[in-house]
């Protein structure tokens, strides 16, 4: 069973009058455990694919099995659960709470969970501890790099211990340095098992992943796997 | 979320924003200050009111002429003059077997003039009354004596100044065998009578319906004849022995008056009895009135208080746009962030609410200790009805009008406020 199933899936916007069609009748099948780019042009339509999988948006036609099961008649609150305890998303803008500490910030999607209160500082510094980030624990936000900031996001994104992991232009604001540095954490993220959804127009920062999808207009063009070039990095898995 | 972790954020939240969160506040502060201080000093005006009123004597009764309902007014509150009272009404008061529980009857007509003496002036009331008039009122002299029974039914041209007059007239110099010349403040009276000073009164201090050591008492008939030109009365004063029998008494004394008018149904009576119970009663509804009223505008200001707060609330979802983007994104449910910004609305209403209570309890205070220097006996208090009325209404504001703010921010869609620049 695959852990993200997608058939048919469209999506358009309506506003006023005007609908602006953005993906067609797309068919994706993830497994568990993988490690996928999701590549395209800005307006291509990758980022709405990455909001209906990661349960921000829904299509407008279509299926969407996850785990299985079909996610079509589920209401508000029921995605912000899934949201909550499957999925983890990593930011472009980092989308830190500012003026609070490095451990509140991680913590944060545990405070809408049902786990209780006494757990969370261990899960907030075990997910620090997987980001390499554990010096700076309790620091504000806009105490630390931008590289930093990132890895905060992802242990934010990794603390509820969630199925799928999505990161959007997880490098766009960082220097190439940083960016790296995130690419890897994610890397290793994988190896340990975590599936990874990765949306970025950067074809260098694509090529951490195993699979590398392109979309073009509302529809995959290519779904292959990646070749070897990661190794000009001198960083293959 | 539980409760206290929705608490703890939205105080870190407004502790941020302190400038911000305080000038939210202070339209609350403001509002429930005013609330405060309108209760705390109308709780002080009424039992100043109430004790200036038992000041002019417990169980008194008073006769007024003219017909009153029961809580109204008498007539002659009213500047009318009305004619029915005589001086055989007194008498027959005083006499009665049946009024036994009277002590002391006294009966009045009174006037505005001028007291002169040896070129000092001062204008004053003067009171026609009769020798009993000590022991209604409770009049004590600081020097010399009253006029007695016999110099009022002779009609003597004797007076008992009051202190302040005394005061005005003789400074530190004794009155008493002094003869003032007293003068009728009216167009059509040009006549003056001389008056010999038997006695001043001790000083009673004023209330606010009349300053009993502002005035001068001459016995009735002088005063009527010779500076009123008039042979009825104003009022009849009677001091009953015992609390309980003052009802009964004001029973007893109608009834006297209707035969002495022969007036058969008490709906034709064309005078008044009543007791300081009845006219602390009317003004108490008075004052509970004006207080409802002045409450009610002090409210209005809470209003636009809640209206403040609601604006605020309004800029700080959009500011925090991105911030609420990202709680969804994370798991927080519609129903998590209203209740963050409806609990940070809440906070600001209820804090504003507990400072409005002290300041306002403070100035409250400071104009207690204001009206002591200015020699009433103010009684300072606030209520605890206001205190829980004021923190109830605080948080009725906030949830009011924190309401909209927070559902607006409950409905962002988070992909769109993730984006928000």
């Amino acid at each position: 069973m695959a852990l993200i199933e997608i058939k048919k899936l469209s999506k358009e916007y309506v506003n006023d009058t005007v609908v602006t069609p953005v993906l067609f009748d797309v068919d994706l099948k993830i497994e568990k455990g993988e490690f996928v780019a999701i590549m395209g042009p800005s307006g291509s339509g990758k980022s709405t694919l990455m909001h209906i999988l990661g349960f921000l948006d829904r299509g407008s036609r279509g299926e969407f099995l996850f785990e299985g099961k079909d996610t079509s008649d589920l209401n508000d609150d029921a995605l912000a659960e899934i949201r909550n305890e499957k999925v983890g998303f990593v930011f472009q803008a980092f989308n830190l709470l500012p003026r609070t500490t490095v451990l509140d910030n991680v913590v944060l999607p545990l405070l809408y969970s049902s786990r209780p209160r006494d757990t969370h500082e261990k899960m907030g510094l075990d997910a620090l501890a997987a980001v390499d980030l554990t010096e700076r624990v309790s620091f504000y936000t806009n105490q630390i790099s931008g590289g930093q900031k990132q890895r905060v996001a992802i242990a934010r994104a990794l603390v509820n211990d969630p199925d799928v992991i999505f990161a959007d232009e997880p490098t766009g604001n960082l220097d190439s340095k940083s960016g790296e540095a995130v690419m890897e954490i994610l890397r290793k993220l994988n190896e340990k098992g975590r599936t990874i959804i990765l949306v970025t127009h950067e074809q260098e920062t694509a090529e951490y992943a195993d699979r590398i999808i392109t979309i073009r207009d509302g529809k995959i063009t290519s779904d292959e796997k990646a070749d070897g070039k990661k190794l000009e990095y001198g960083k293959k898995k | 979320m539980r409760f206290i972790y929705i608490l703890k954020d939205a105080f870190k939240t407004l502790f941020i924003k302190k400038a911000r969160t305080l000038l939210t506040m202070l339209g609350i502060i403001i509002g429930v200050a005013g609330v405060i201080i309108i209760v705390s000093l109308g709780v002080g005006a009424q039992s100043l009111v109430l004790s200036q009123i038992t000041k002019l004597g417990s169980n008194l009764v008073s006769v007024l002429p003219g017909a009153s309902d029961e809580t109204g007014p008498p007539a002659a509150v009213f500047g009318i003059q009305i004619e029915t009272l005589k001086f055989s009404d007194a008498e027959a008061i005083d006499k009665d077997p049946r009024l036994d529980h009277v002590l002391a009857v006294t009966a009045g007509a009174n006037g505005n003039g001028t007291v002169v003496w040896k070129g000092e002036s001062v204008d004053t009331a003067i009171a026609g009354i009769t020798y009993q008039y000590p022991s209604v009122q409770d009049i004590e002299l600081s020097e010399g004596r009253f006029f007695n029974e016999a110099e009022d039914k002779a009609s003597a041209y004797v007076t008992v100044l009051g202190s302040s007059v005394k005061e005005s007239l003789f400074g530190d110099k004794s009155a008493v065998g002094e003869v003032v010349r007293v003068r009728l403040n009216s167009a059509d009276s040009s006549s003056s009578i001389s008056l010999r000073v038997v006695g001043v009164t001790k000083e009673k201090g004023s209330s606010i319906f009349f300053n009993p050591d502002d005035q001068i008492l001459a016995p009735l008939a002088v005063v009527q004849r010779q500076l009123l030109g008039i042979d009825h009365l104003q009022f009849i004063q009677a001091k009953i022995d015992e609390g309980v029998n003052v009802k009964p008494t004001i029973e007893g004394i109608r009834e006297v008056l209707r035969e002495e008018h022969k007036i058969k149904n008490a709906s034709d009576d064309d005078f008044s009895v009543r007791d300081l119970a009845d006219a602390v009663s009317l003004l108490t509804g008075i004052t509970d009135a004006l207080r409802l009223f002045l409450g009610l505008m002090a409210s209005i200001s809470l209003v636009v208080g809640g209206i403040g707060i609601m604006n605020i609330m309004l800029v700080t979802v959009t500011e925090r746009t991105r911030e609420i983007g990202l709680r969804k994104a994370v798991g927080a449910r519609s129903f998590n962030i209203r209740m963050q910004f409806l609990i940070e609305a809440i906070i600001i209403t209820t804090i504003g609410g507990v400072i409005g209570i002290l300041v306002g309890s403070l100035i409250s205070w400071l104009i207690s200790i204001g009206a002591h220097f200015a020699g009433f006996d103010w009684v300072f208090s606030v209520p605890l009805g206001s205190i829980f009325l004021a923190v109830g209404v605080s948080v009725f504001v906030g949830v009011v009008f924190g309401y909209y703010p927070a559902a607006q921010a409950s409905k962002l869609d988070p992909i769109e406020s993730l984006r928000y620049e």
